[in-house]
């Protein structure tokens, strides 16, 4: 009848959640920007996407044999590096570069530091950001949706006056996607859609994106014009890698504090600094600098947002 | 139909009520029963017969001096046959006493319904009767009813909540036997002066909801529905779905003028009166995917649960686990020759379907444990700390406040078995000696 019965703590069910189906949701999640970018910037963006995927699970590989820990391929977290990675790169970057950074976010940011559940900062953008100070010119070269890519800037640097005489895109390109930028940064249609999928799926909650997204467009529209309320908090919105940024990248787990008081916090400071870097640093963006900089004082958030206990103080 | 209330916080799980139609069926008292001297929470009773004595049905077999405790009695007559000792799931060692029975099923002469005239009366009755709670924690009753000044207490809160999976024991209480549940009620409150009569019921039992309110009819007691959601059954949850009281840490219900009841033992309370029964028999739901005829079965105490099975018809494939309880909170037992205890209301056998406990994979700090914590308390700290064995940081994440409803292990992606190393946790602290003037 019986042999021996398995003894275990409860609960003895679990839900079907996994690392895995979590992170195969942002994948799904991240598709559609892909797809506009391969889209508007053609095959280059598509052998970036695919190398530095690749790379990035190789590099993973590779560290976890050498750590000789339980192989962690199977959880996905790699493919989202390198996805999440290459999307925010200029489509016309030297595969070699791309794969450098991969190597840095992996190896580097990720394995180094214990793996994952263990980075102090997002692998992908601590690379990304990386890259931009060691091969400052080519991460700034932008290139024009089109077969024949030109040279050409983003609508966020010609605000800053940074190319004499440029004209601002129409906004509906810059919904589209059609315009100079990041692989996957430029399709704002394509990173909502995303964004949906993601909430649908309960990966992320709404706090961190909207609290985000919100005080950029507050300050923006404070002090982005002449005098104050003056600005065009639409435009600060639906440019630049802010989008991607607020719903992929701000809302990683591992670099994010855990209560929902302590990301709002986190997010509203995301926007603060990005809205500063924008309006007054000397860089056109600062959606990456911003959400690094928030990162780092993860700890520091978490240690202050430790939720009152049901009932409050013991009695006595 | 009165607003459905929660509780905040918590998990959502599958709904897995299988045996919510089926009738209780009364299972014939088996040959022998084993009966263990704890069954409940506090001291364990001495034998108050020896090996070789005549008992009957409802007779005293154990009792003690000690005021948290509650007395045992025979569920069959017959002779004593002897002494021993099990190691039981909880891990403990207790002694039990194995009695043969002679088939008579004579009843005890000293069984008959208690006089009653006032409030000690009634404790006292409670007492004799070995009542303990029946949702499952096993608290002695009198001791909750006997409250130190029951003149704060405005609200009683009966538990018909039933929040895990599986368990079907209470609402069919309530369908077969409403009229125990709504007079217990009556009894309580007249004698404890108590105004305010509370049933709290999920709205995944809509007929025990739409029986009780029709019998509620004409009685100060109002049956209040709640929105389905786990551990709504918890007492601290409860009284804050129904009353938005919060027990502070470290309290108990009568902090915040409640007493909380589960629907069984309420039930108990009446037929207890009507008939002085103690208690020696209770529903037990047998479930799980290696039962063959799953159902609600009323048994014998003592009968053990390889009885219990065979009686459903035997077990369909080579069993897994058996649980006593729900599968969220319920303890794995690690053989079936366990005896079923007052507060057993469900035995699960589960086969293949099962499958193995998943691998523990790192965290990922997604915050999903502590978006569920009922407490509010940060599991993945309480985790940590316990492993590193860092008391102080455990003491500061309030690790005492864990009531181990299993909600943080049950929605981990990463497969963490958080319940089990904040027991471990719990367990250091408890171990530590007593630091002077300390919390």
């Amino acid at each position: 009848m019986e042999k021996n019965l398995l003894v275990s703590a409860s609960p003895h069910i679990r839900d079907h959640i996994t690392t895995r189906r979590i992170m195969l949701d942002v994948v799904i999640a991240l598709t559609p920007a892909a797809l506009s970018g391969i889209y508007f910037f053609g095959w280059k963006a598509a052998l970036l996407i695919a190398v530095c995927i690749v790379s990035c699970v190789v590099f993973e590989y590779i560290m976890v044999k050498i750590r000789k820990k339980p192989l962690s391929i199977g959880d996905c977290s790699a493919i989202v590096t390198g996805l999440l990675l290459a999307l925010s790169l200029p489509p016309g970057l030297p595969v070699w570069m791309a794969i450098l950074g991969c190597f840095i976010a992996i190896v580097v940011i990720k394995q180094l530091f214990g793996g994952i559940g263990y980075n102090f900062i997002n692998p992908a953008l601590g690379a990304r950001v990386f890259m931009i100070i060691s091969f400052a010119q080519a991460m700034t070269t932008w290139v024009e949706p089109g077969l024949d890519a030109v040279s050409s800037a983003t609508p966020l640097a010609i605000m800053k006056q940074a190319e004499a005489g440029a004209v601002l895109p129409d906004m509906s390109d810059m919904l589209l996607g059609n315009i100079g930028g990041c692989i996957g940064e430029t399709s704002v249609i394509a990173l909502l859609i995303g964004a949906v999928w993601l909430l649908a799926r309960t990966v992320i909650t709404w706090h961190i994106p909207v609290f985000y997204l919100g005080s950029v467009a507050l300050l923006t529209w404070m002090l982005g014009g002449e005098g104050v309320f003056n600005g065009n908090p639409l435009l600060h919105l639906v440019t630049g890698g802010l989008l991607l940024g607020a719903v992929y990248m701000a809302t990683d787990y591992t670099t994010t504090p855990m209560t929902k008081k302590g990301s709002i916090i986190f997010a509203i400071g995301c926007g603060v600094v990005t809205s500063v870097i924008r309006l007054y640093g000397a860089l056109p963006e600062g959606v990456s600098f911003a959400i690094l900089f928030m990162n780092l004082l993860v700890p520091l958030i978490d240690r202050y947002t430790i939720p009152k206990n049901f009932g409050g103080a013991i009695k006595k | 139909m009165l607003r459905k209330k929660t509780f905040k916080q918590g998990a959502t799980l599958p709904h897995i009520k299988n045996t919510a139609q089926d009738q209780t069926i009364l299972m014939p008292a088996p040959k022998t029963i084993v009966v263990p001297m704890l069954q409940h929470i506090g001291a364990p009773c001495e034998p108050t017969v020896n090996k070789g004595d005549h008992v009957k049905v409802g007779q005293v077999i154990g009792d003690t001096d000690k005021y948290v405790s509650a007395p045992i009695h025979s569920g069959v007559s017959g002779k004593v046959v002897k002494m021993d000792i099990i190691l039981t799931y909880a891990g403990n060692n207790v002694p039990v006493m194995i009695i043969e029975s002679d088939g008579e099923n004579e009843v005890y002469e000293g069984v008959r319904p208690p006089k009653i005239g006032n409030l000690d009366e009634f404790v006292k009755a409670i007492r004799a009767s070995g009542l303990v709670g029946l949702g499952g924690a096993g608290f002695p009753t009198h001791v909750k009813l006997n409250l130190p000044n029951e003149a704060n207490i405005d609200t009683l809160i009966v538990n018909a909540v039933e929040c895990e999976p599986y368990i079907t024991s209470d609402n069919r209480e309530a369908l077969e036997h409403t009229r125990h549940v709504v007079r217990g009620m009556q009894i309580i409150g007249e004698y404890l002066k108590i105004p305010n009569i509370i049933i709290g019921v999920e709205d995944n039992k809509p007929e025990s909801i739409e029986i009780l309110s029709q019998a509620v009819k004409g009685t100060k007691i109002k049956v209040q529905p709640l929105i389905t959601r786990y551990p709504q059954g918890a007492e601290k949850m409860l009284i804050s779905a129904l009353t938005g009281r919060k027990v502070p840490s470290g309290g108990l219900p009568s902090d915040v003028g409640t007493i909380v009841l589960n629907i069984t033992t309420v039930s108990f309370i009446s037929k207890y009166l009507e008939t002085g029964m103690p208690l020696v028999k209770r529903r037990v739901t047998v479930d799980g995917t290696a039962v063959k005829n799953p159902g609600n079965v009323e048994v014998v105490l003592g009968t053990t649960i390889r009885e219990l099975l065979d009686f459903c018809g035997g077990v369909t494939e080579e069993i897994k686990k058996v649980i006593m309880g729900g599968p969220m909170m319920g303890i794995a037992n690690y053989n079936i020759d366990m005896p079923i205890l007052k507060q057993n209301n469900a035995i699960l056998a589960l086969g293949e379907e099962l499958g193995d406990p998943p691998d523990e994979t790192p965290c990922i700090r997604c915050g999903r444990c502590i978006t569920r914590c009922p407490m509010s308390l940060m599991p993945v700290y309480l985790d940590l700390y316990s492993r590193r064995r860092d008391l102080d940081q455990l003491h500061k994440y309030h690790i005492m406040d864990c009531m181990e409803c299993g909600s943080c292990t049950y929605n981990c992606p990463a497969k963490r078995y958080l319940v089990q190393s904040i027991r471990m946790g719990k367990t250091l602290i408890k171990q530590q000696p007593k630091v002077k003037g300390g919390k």
